[in-house]
């Protein structure tokens, strides 16, 4: 059993210094709750639609900032979106993973939409792992941003890595108004149940409110469990911070009901891909 | 064309759009340290839609909503926006603009009925920030997405708006919007009319209805439908030409004015930063 806080957020878009302020008061609120785990959403440090101040709000994962805030969490794990600048000046779109004053995993955001209203490629490089990380309290976590979860194959490394908690932090847009709900909302709806089930791994999905330029992020923050039941949700729209407790025995129970992970033939897969990847690459 | 195949296209949520859309009106006002709005109220669904939004985002009395009549204007058309503001609570201001209009065209006696009606959307617009600077407070758009397309809007004039909640709602959807936060019902089934001059209806000067091509817009823009499509659905091809060529035609009222690009950071090319920058 651990306890998470999933922060819905707002945030200044592109002034890392009042983010950093509300961060820390986020994260003051949350130890009050006594959580083992803290989740911000992407790039809540800086905004999303940062376009050229991309390189002005930018930090090294080891900047003051960051550490202060690492610190702010004491014995909780954090998890934080912000824009990393790395040694040879390329930006990434980062998540970053720190427990008991470390960084555990640094993640910077493989898929980046280029496509309708995104336009994440002309600002950001695109990050090259796709790997999962121990933690001391919560066995193996992969963590990914938003439109990595959108692809099949970043959940099928992860199912390969074994991860037992999968956090996706996420800026995503509302669109589509015919339905119940937001038609972003239903997809995340749909992939955050599935691949808790697919996994059989809980999933912490964090995403932000607020406007930008007249899109609203939606919000809708939840927890999945690994039979792909809502533990808890946020409401849509509204800033909150949304308390879950996730049962680590119901990671257990699924995979023994369920052991889809026991049975995934790897091998085969990969002789599969490269087959594929021969065939595409190597004519 | 069977409009009931293509009804559903244009569905929304009209509670979830007025969630976001009362949300919008709040945060991109308070953001920039404002906290009231200014919107010009005509007597239509479209600015009667608004001023509740508004209303309900900012709160009756920090909404000024301003009548501007030309001397043409329907009586009708005056009753209905008075009606809409009384049962709202909010604030409101007459400024009717038939004297400068008239001192100016004075001068013009020439000038065809589609010169005054642009010079009146002007004068209002010019009406609407001077009161919002008096107000301290933003103004709020009321073009619906069904004008913006077709271009049947005045540039720099109806236009004009710090930010608009409606923009990306067709006229269609916008009714069903105004159904939902109760505007009343004489204005949901008014013929829709720009009040240009005495008589003058929106469809009888396009020549369609918007729930014709509402209908069109939503699968040619949103759903991107090809013309040969849009024939296979039904759609007579003059019409699909006309609503199209309409729509390329006035991509120049939907823009900022083009800059000639001489250095190497041009605003809105290479000198890119969201509105709401450090906001």
């Amino acid at each position: 059993m651990f306890r998470a806080a999933l922060v819905q957020t707002a945030c200044y878009l592109g002034d890392i210094e009042r983010n950093c302020q509300l961060h820390l008061e986020h994260i003051e609120a949350a130890r009050a709750e006594g959580v083992d785990l803290i989740v911000f959403p992407e790039l809540a440090l800086t905004g999303y639609f940062i376009r050229d101040m991309v390189p002005d709000v930018a930090l090294p994962a080891d900047a003051p900032a960051i550490r202060r805030l690492i610190e702010a969490a004491g014995n909780a794990d954090l998890v934080l979106g912000f824009v990393e600048e790395s040694a040879g000046h390329r930006f990434y779109n980062a998540a970053l993973y720190a427990s008991g004053g470390e960084i555990l995993h640094v993640h910077r955001k493989v898929y980046l939409p280029t496509y309708g209203l995104f336009g994440e490629g002309r600002y950001f490089a695109r990050g090259e792992r796709v790997r999962a990380f121990d933690t001391a309290r919560f066995g193996r976590v992969g963590l990914v941003v938003c439109e990595d979860f959108w692809h099949l194959s970043v959940a099928t490394i992860m199912q390969a890595e074994g991860v037992d908690v999968l956090i996706c932090i996420a800026n995503s847009p509302a669109r589509g108004m015919a339905g119940e709900t937001i038609g972003t909302a239903e997809t995340y709806d749909l992939f955050t149940r599935t691949f808790a089930r697919l996994l059989g791994a809980a999933v912490i999905f964090v995403n932000r409110v607020g406007f930008e330029d007249g899109l609203c992020f939606w919000g809708g923050s939840r927890v999945v469990d690994p039979a792909g039941s809502i533990v808890a949700e946020a409401a849509l729209l509204d800033e909150a911070l949304l308390v879950a407790t996730i049962d680590t025995d119901e990671i257990r129970r699924q995979r023994i009901a369920t052991p889809l992970s026991r049975d995934e033939r790897l091998l085969l897969t990969t002789e599969e891909l490269n087959r594929i990847r021969r065939a595409r690459y190597e004519q | 064309m069977n409009s009931d195949a293509n009804a559903d296209v244009l569905a929304i949520n009209p509670h979830l759009v007025e969630q976001i859309l009362t949300r919008f009106i709040r945060a991109e006002i308070h953001r920039t340290g404002f906290r009231r709005g200014v919107l010009g109220l005509s007597g239509g669904v479209d600015s009667s839609t608004v001023a509740v939004l508004a209303a309900r985002a900012l709160g009756p009395k920090n909404v000024l909503a301003v009548t501007m009549p030309y001397k043409t204007s329907s009586e009708a058309t005056v009753h209905d926006s008075r009606r809409v503001v009384e049962a709202l609570g909010v604030q409101t201001l007459d400024v009717p603009i038939s004297e400068q209009i008239d001192a100016y065209f004075a001068r013009f006696p020439e000038a065809p009925k589609l010169r005054l009606a642009n010079k009146c959307a002007r004068e209002r617009m010019t009406v609407l920030y001077d009161q919002s600077a008096a107000f301290e407070g933003l103004v709020i758009g009321t073009s619906n997405k069904s004008e913006l397309l077709l271009g049947y809007s005045t540039q720099f004039g109806d236009l004009a708006s710090a930010i608009n909640p409606v923009g990306d709602l067709y006229k269609t959807q916008l009714r069903v919007l105004a159904e939902h936060l109760g505007v009343p019902r004489p204005i949901l089934d008014k013929t829709p009319t720009g009040d240009l001059w005495v008589g003058q209806t929106d469809e009888g000067e396009l020549g369609f209805s918007y729930d014709e091509v509402d209908q069109l817009l939503v699968l040619a823009v949103d759903r991107r439908m090809g013309r040969d499509a849009l024939l296979r659905r039904g759609f007579k091809a003059d019409f699909v030409d006309r609503v199209m060529e309409m729509v390329r035609r006035n991509q120049y009222k939907r823009q900022p004015p083009v800059i000639a690009k001489l250095s190497h950071r041009t605003m809105d090319r290479d000198f890119r930063y969201a509105r709401d920058w450090g906001t």
